[in-house]
C-alpha cells in the first residue's frame, strides 16, 4: 500500500519519499487516523454483546466471521465522552498482535497520503491519553489529524481488564 | 538427471535427516515408512539406489533386500543398509541377502554421500 | 540447521517411548509374544538411532544397553523373569527421563543412571559387553569422520598400485567396479588397465563367472585408508591388493586398524577365493546372468519367517493412520462450528419468512442439520485420543510413589482405548498424578498392615476410563484403608473449615478433602505434600467442565470419580435472557428449572432471598446482579434454575426467561479479555450474536447473599443433600 514517489528537481537531484496511506476518521468530533495497513476492515456498527464487569471503554464483544472480538470505544479510551453508538457509527477492525480488535469511531472520512516528513511530534500537553495514544499529528486540508499509536491504545485496556 | 534415492526407514527422524542431506546434495529423495511400503513403492519410484533400515515393522531390511533382489522384482540397483551395528554379522547377513553396502548410524553428510558415490557413481 | 529435525526426533521419541511402555506393560502382564518383544526392541533401537544422529551420547549408551538386553531376550538367551521385567520397566522410565533431559536440559540422576546401567550389564553376556556401543562416526574415511584410525595424512604424493579382481559374488550385491573407479578418481590421478587374460574362449564363458580384473595406478596425496575405504563394500568379494611406494609395514598396520574398525577380519589372503569374514551365498544358477536371490539354506533362514509374521501383522495389525498438525484439525473444528451456527441462522431466517408451505424446506433443513452434526462428530473424533498414553504414564507414577513410600502397589488399567479430547487428556495428567500419589501415600496401607487386615500384600489401584451417556468417566479406585473420617473431620475443625458441632454425612466428610487448605498428611510428605491439596485437583477438573466425587468405605478403599465432557468444543446449554442479554447456562449444572411465583420467595435479612422448593429453602442468586448488569425494568425474575455445586450445595439462579436448550459451540474468551467472574466462555447464537456462557459456581460465589447463606446452610446442615 505504500507508493514510491520520485520527485525530480531539475535533471540531477532525485529525491525519494515514501508516502504512506492513512485512513482518517472522527472520534468525538476530532480527526484521527491509522495507517491503512493496520486496518483489516471497516464495518457498520451493530449492537454488541456486553462483557460483564468490563471497564467503560470496552463496549463488549462482536462476532467477526466466527471469531469473538472485543470492541473498544475510542472516545472513552481517549478520555472523551462515551459514545452512544448507533448505526451511523463504524467499527474499525485492526489487528493487534495478530488478534483482531474492533474500535468504535463516529465515521470514516477519507484515505489520505502522508509524507513521513510532514508528521509532527505531539506537542506536550497535559493529558496522559494524548501523550500515550497519539504518536504524531499532521495537518491535512487545514485540519489537524491525530495519528493513533495503536499498540498503546490496545495494550493498556487489556491490563486494566485483567 | 538427478540420482533417485528410495529411503526406507520407520524412524521419522532418520528419514528427515536423510531427506535434508540428500536433497541438499542434489539427489531426488523418496521415502517409505516400513519395509512393505518400500517394496511396494519400488516399481513406481524406480530408484537408482535404495537405502534401507534393518529393524522395521512390516518386513525388515533383510526382507526388503530379499524381495527386491528376488525373482519378482529382480532389482539390480545398489542397496545400502542403515545399521547402528558395527558388528560384522549384521553386514554379513545384509550382504548375503544382496546388499551392496552399508551406512553406519549415526552418519554424517559426508559419509552418506561417500557411500552413495561408491555405489552409484553419483557426484554430490 | 537440524532444529526441526531434532524436534521431529523428540516427537517421535514420545511415540517410541509409548510403544516401549506399552510393550513392557504387555510383557509384565504375561504376554511374551516374540512380536511384542520385537516391537520394544525396535522402539528402543530407533531411539538409539535417532539419538546417535544428534550426538546424545548418554541416551545412546543407555538405549544401547537396554536394546542389547532385549536382543538377548529376542534370541531366547534370556528369560523374562519378574526381576528382569521390573528392571526393564525402570529402564524404560529412565529412558523417558533421558529423552526429557536431552530435550529440555537439566541433570540426570547419575547414581540412578549408573545403577541401572550396572544392572542391565549383568544381563549382557561378556562378549557383547565388550562391544560397548560407541557412537561411531562410521568407518568412512576422510577428515570428516571421527574415525577410529588416526593416521597422520601424509601430504606427499604417493603412487598406489591396486590390483582389483572382483569375484562373481560381488556382482550379486549390486556393486559396480566402474563406480568404485569413479570414487577413486576423485582421490587423484587414476590409470585404469583392464586385465581380461582370464577370459576364456567365447563358448566357454559362464555368464555368472567373473573373469575380469583391473590393474590401477593411483597417484594421490590421500592417505591409504581413504583409498581402502573406497573398497569397503567389496571387501571379501574381491581380490584386492594395494601397494604403495611407502612403508609397507605401516600400510599393513593401517589396514589392520581399518579392518578392526569395521569389525571385519583381514580380507582374503593370497587371493584365496574363500572370503574370510562373510558367509557367501551359493553361486547363482547359471541360467540367469543377473544377481540371484540370495537364498542361503542355513544362515539366512531367520529373517524369512520373520518377514512372514511381519506381513501377517500388517494384515490384521494396526489400522493405517494419518498424522496431521493439530492446528489444521482445529481450523476444521472451527469451520464446522460455523457451519452449525450458520445452519441455525438460516433456519431462524427461514422461519421468519412468510411462506405458506415450508414442509419441503424444513425437511431439507433438517437434513442439513444432521449432516452438519455428522461432520462435527467426525471432526471432533479426530481430536479424540485414547487415554492409553496417559494411563501408561500413570503406571510409572504408581511405581515411583510405591518405591518412595516403601509400599507395594500395582496399577490396573481398564478402558485404555476410551477416547477423550486431546486437551482434556493433556490437562488430566496433573490431577490424575496427584490422585494416584495420594492413593499410594494415604490410601494403600503398608504391606504388614494389609496382611493383618487380611488383604493381599500388594495394594491395587484401578484406573478406569469409560464413556457414560455423553460424558467421559475416569475412576480411580484403591483397595486401601479408605478415608479416615473421624480424622478428616477433626482436621477440618482444627483448621476452622467447619464448626466444631457440625453434623456431616459420610459423603460430606469425604468431600471435605476437596476444600482449599485441607491436607491430611500429618507431616508434609514429599510425595503428595508440597502444600498442594485435593482442591487443586478439583479446580483442574472443574476447569475442564467436569466434576469430581469421592466415595469411600472404611477398610475397603476409596474411589474418585471424575466426570468430564466428551469435548471442550461444544456443549449443551440452556439459552436464557438476563437483563436483555442472551446467555447460556451449561445443562450439566442445571438440576431443575421452574417458573417463579411470588409465594415461592422468602426474604431473609436485608437482601437475602430464599426460594422454597417442596419444603426446602434454597438461596437465590440474581444472575444480573452477580454480573453487574442493570436491569431495564423492575420485573421480578421469571425463571429459576436450580443448580447444584460440586459439594452438593444448591442454589437457584434467577434469570428473566428461558428460551430453549441447544448445543452451542464454545468460543474461548482467552486473549479477548481477561477472566470475567461468572463467565466461562462465549458462543455464537443462531442470529450471529455472541452470548456469554455462564459459570454457575463462580456466579454463586460472586453473589454475596447466596454465598453467605450457603455457608450458613452448610454449617447447619439444614438441607439434606
Amino acid at each position: 500500500m505504500q507508493s514510491q514517489v520520485e520527485v525530480k528537481h531539475g535533471d540531477q537531484e532525485v529525491k525519494h519519499a515514501q508516502f504512506s496511506e492513512f485512513v482518517s476518521f472522527t472520534v468525538a468530533g476530532q480527526a484521527f487516523c491509522l495507517k491503512i495497513t493496520q486496518i483489516r476492515e471497516i464495518r457498520r456498527w451493530s449492537p454488541v454483546t456486553i462483557l460483564p464487569h468490563a471497564p467503560s471503554d470496552v463496549l463488549g464483544v462482536m462476532n467477526l466471521r466466527g471469531a469473538v472480538i472485543p470492541i473498544y470505544d475510542l472516545s472513552a479510551r481517549f478520555g472523551l465522552h462515551q459514545t452512544e453508538a448507533s448505526e451511523r457509527n463504524v467499527v474499525i477492525v485492526v489487528a493487534v498482535g495478530g488478534k483482531p480488535v474492533g474500535l468504535l469511531a463516529e465515521s470514516v472520512s477519507e484515505i489520505i497520503s502522508i509524507n513521513p516528513d510532514d508528521i509532527q511530534d505531539t506537542p506536550p500537553v497535559d493529558s496522559r491519553y494524548t501523550m500515550e495514544y497519539i504518536q504524531g499529528i499532521i495537518s491535512h486540508d487545514e485540519t489537524m489529524v491525530r495519528i493513533i499509536n495503536l499498540d498503546a491504545v490496545i495494550s493498556v485496556p487489556e491490563q486494566v481488564m485483567m | 538427471m538427478k540420482t533417485k534415492v528410495l529411503a526406507i526407514d520407520d524412524s521419522r527422524t532418520i528419514r528427515n535427516l536423510l531427506a535434508a542431506t540428500l536433497e541438499e546434495a542434489g539427489f531426488e529423495y523418496h521415502c517409505a515408512v516400513d519395509g512393505r511400503e518400500g517394496v511396494d513403492m519400488y516399481p513406481e519410484v524406480a530408484p537408482d539406489v535404495v537405502i534401507t533400515d534393518i529393524n522395521m515393522p512390516n518386513l525388515d531390511g533383510f526382507g526388503v533386500i530379499e524381495e527386491l533382489r528376488g525373482e519378482g522384482i529382480n532389482s539390480k540397483v545398489p542397496i545400502l543398509v542403515l545399521t547402528t551395528e558395527s558388528a560384522a554379522d549384521m553386514k554379513a547377513r545384509a550382504r548375503n541377502a544382496g546388499a551392496t553396502g552399508w551406512i553406519t548410524k549415526p552418519f554424517d553428510d559426508a559419509s552418506l554421500i561417500f557411500a552413495l558415490k561408491r555405489v552409484t557413481g553419483a557426484a554430490a | 540447521m537440524s532444529g526441526s529435525i531434532q524436534d521431529t526426533f523428540f516427537e517421535e521419541c514420545e511415540e517410541l517411548l509409548e510403544a516401549t511402555d506399552e510393550g513392557l506393560t504387555a510383557i509384565e502382564g504375561g504376554n511374551h509374544d516374540p512380536e511384542v518383544v520385537n516391537a520394544v526392541f525396535r522402539a528402543v533401537h530407533s531411539i538409539k538411532g535417532g539419538a546417535g544422529a544428534f550426538g546424545l551420547d548418554e541416551l545412546v549408551a543407555f538405549a544401547h544397553r537396554f536394546e542389547t538386553v532385549f536382543d538377548e531376550v529376542r534370541a531366547n538367551r534370556l528369560e523374562l523373569e519378574p526381576k528382569l521385567i521390573q528392571l526393564l520397566l525402570r529402564s524404560s522410565d529412565h529412558l523417558c527421563d533421558l529423552v526429557a533431559t536431552a530435550r529440555d536440559g537439566g541433570e540426570t540422576d547419575e547414581a540412578h543412571h549408573n545403577m541401572l546401567i550396572a544392572a542391565l550389564d549383568e544381563y549382557i553376556p561378556e562378549e557383547e559387553e565388550d562391544l560397548t556401543f560407541e557412537p561411531m562416526g562410521l568407518g568412512a574415511p576422510g577428515g570428516f569422520a571421527p574415525a577410529a584410525i588416526d593416521i597422520p595424512a601424509a601430504p606427499t604424493e604417493e603412487t598406489y598400485r591396486i590390483r582389483f579382481h572382483p569375484m562373481k559374488e560381488m556382482y550379486g550385491t549390486g556393486n559396480e567396479p566402474f563406480f568404485l573407479f569413479q570414487a577413486l578418481k576423485e582421490l587423484g590421478e587414476l590409470e585404469i588397465k583392464l586385465d581380461d587374460t582370464e577370459l576364456p574362449g567365447f563358448d566357454a564363458i559362464d555368464v555368472a563367472e567373473s573373469y575380469l580384473a583391473w590393474d590401477l595406478v593411483l597417484t594421490s596425496t590421500e592417505p591409504r585408508d581413504k583409498i581402502e575405504a573406497v573398497f569397503e563394500f567389496v571387501e571379501g568379494l574381491c581380490e584386492l591388493s594395494i601397494e604403495g611406494d611407502g612403508d609397507a609395514e605401516a600400510d599393513a598396520a593401517a589396514l589392520e586398524a581399518l579392518n578392526a574398525a569395521f569389525g571385519v577380519a583381514p580380507s582374503a589372503e593370497d587371493g584365496d577365493a574363500a572370503p574370510a569374514p562373510f558367509d557367501q551365498p551359493a553361486p547363482a544358477p547359471a541360467a540367469d546372468a543377473g544377481p540371484a536371490p540370495a537364498v542361503d539354506a542355513s544362515a539366512d533362514k531367520a529373517p524369512a519367517p520373520k518377514a512372514d509374521t511381519a506381513k501377517a501383522e500388517q494384515r490384521g495389525g494396526p489400522k493405517p493412520t494419518l498424522r496431521v498438525e493439530l492446528e489444521r484439525v482445529d481450523r476444521l473444528i472451527n469451520a464446522v462450528g460455523e457451519l452449525i451456527i450458520n445452519h441455525s441462522m438460516l433456519a431462524q431466517q427461514i422461519a421468519n419468512l412468510d411462506v405458506a408451505d415450508m414442509r419441503d424446506v424444513e425437511t431439507e433443513l433438517e437434513g442439513f442439520k444432521n449432516l452438519a452434526r455428522d461432520i462435527q462428530e467426525g471432526v471432533m473424533s479426530i481430536r479424540a485420543q485414547p487415554v492409553k498414553p496417559l494411563f501408561q504414564r500413570m503406571a510409572r507414577i504408581v511405581r515411583e510413589a510405591s518405591s518412595a513410600t516403601g509400599k507395594t502397589c500395582k496399577l490396573v488399567t481398564e478402558g485404555e482405548n476410551t477416547e477423550v479430547d486431546k486437551t482434556v487428556i493433556e490437562r488430566l495428567s496433573d490431577p490424575l498424578t496427584h490422585i494416584l500419589r495420594n492413593a499410594v501415600d494415604h490410601g494403600i496401607e503398608k504391606p504388614e498392615d494389609r496382611e493383618s487386615a487380611g488383604k493381599g500384600k500388594v495394594g491395587e489401584i484401578k484406573l478406569t476410563a469409560s464413556h457414560r451417556s455423553g460424558s467421559v468417566c475416569i475412576e480411580i479406585k484403591d483397595d486401601g484403608a479408605g478415608v479416615n473420617r473421624p480424622r478428616v473431620k477433626q482436621i477440618a475443625i482444627d483448621k476452622g473449615l467447619i464448626p466444631e458441632n457440625a453434623e456431616l454425612t459420610d459423603s460430606e466428610i469425604d468431600n471435605l478433602l476437596f476444600l482449599p487448605g485441607f491436607s491430611t498428611a500429618k507431616e508434609v510428605s514429599n510425595l503428595s505434600g508440597r502444600g498442594v491439596g485435593m482442591d487443586v485437583v478439583k479446580n483442574a477438573v472443574t476447569g475442564l467442565g467436569g466434576r469430581i466425587n469421592i466415595s469411600s468405605a472404611p477398610g475397603k478403599g476409596s474411589t474418585f470419580t471424575i466426570i468430564l465432557p466428551l469435548t471442550l468444543a461444544v456443549m449443551d446449554g440452556m439459552v436464557v435472557s438476563v437483563a436483555d442479554q442472551t446467555m447460556v447456562v451449561p445443562i450439566t449444572s442445571i438440576v431443575e428449572t421452574m417458573r417463579g411465583s411470588d409465594d415461592m420467595i422468602n426474604n431473609l435479612g436485608a437482601d437475602g432471598t430464599l426460594l422454597s422448593i417442596r419444603g426446602n429453602f434454597v438461596p437465590v442468586c440474581d444472575v444480573a446482579g452477580a454480573l453487574g448488569l442493570e436491569k431495564q425494568d423492575d420485573q421480578p425474575p421469571g425463571v429459576y434454575l436450580l443448580v447444584e455445586t460440586e459439594t452438593g450445595q444448591r442454589s437457584a439462579l434467577a434469570v428473566d426467561d428461558i428460551h430453549d436448550q441447544r448445543q452451542v459451540v464454545i468460543k474461548s474468551l482467552d486473549g479477548v479479555c481477561g477472566e470475567i467472574a461468572g463467565v466461562a466462555a462465549a458462543t455464537i447464537l443462531g442470529d450471529g450474536k455472541i452470548a456469554m456462557i455462564l459459570d454457575p459456581e463462580s456466579i454463586i460465589a460472586a453473589s454475596p447473599s447466596a454465598a453467605a447463606f450457603d455457608t450458613e446452610r452448610r454449617m447447619n446442615n439444614a438441607v439434606a443433600s
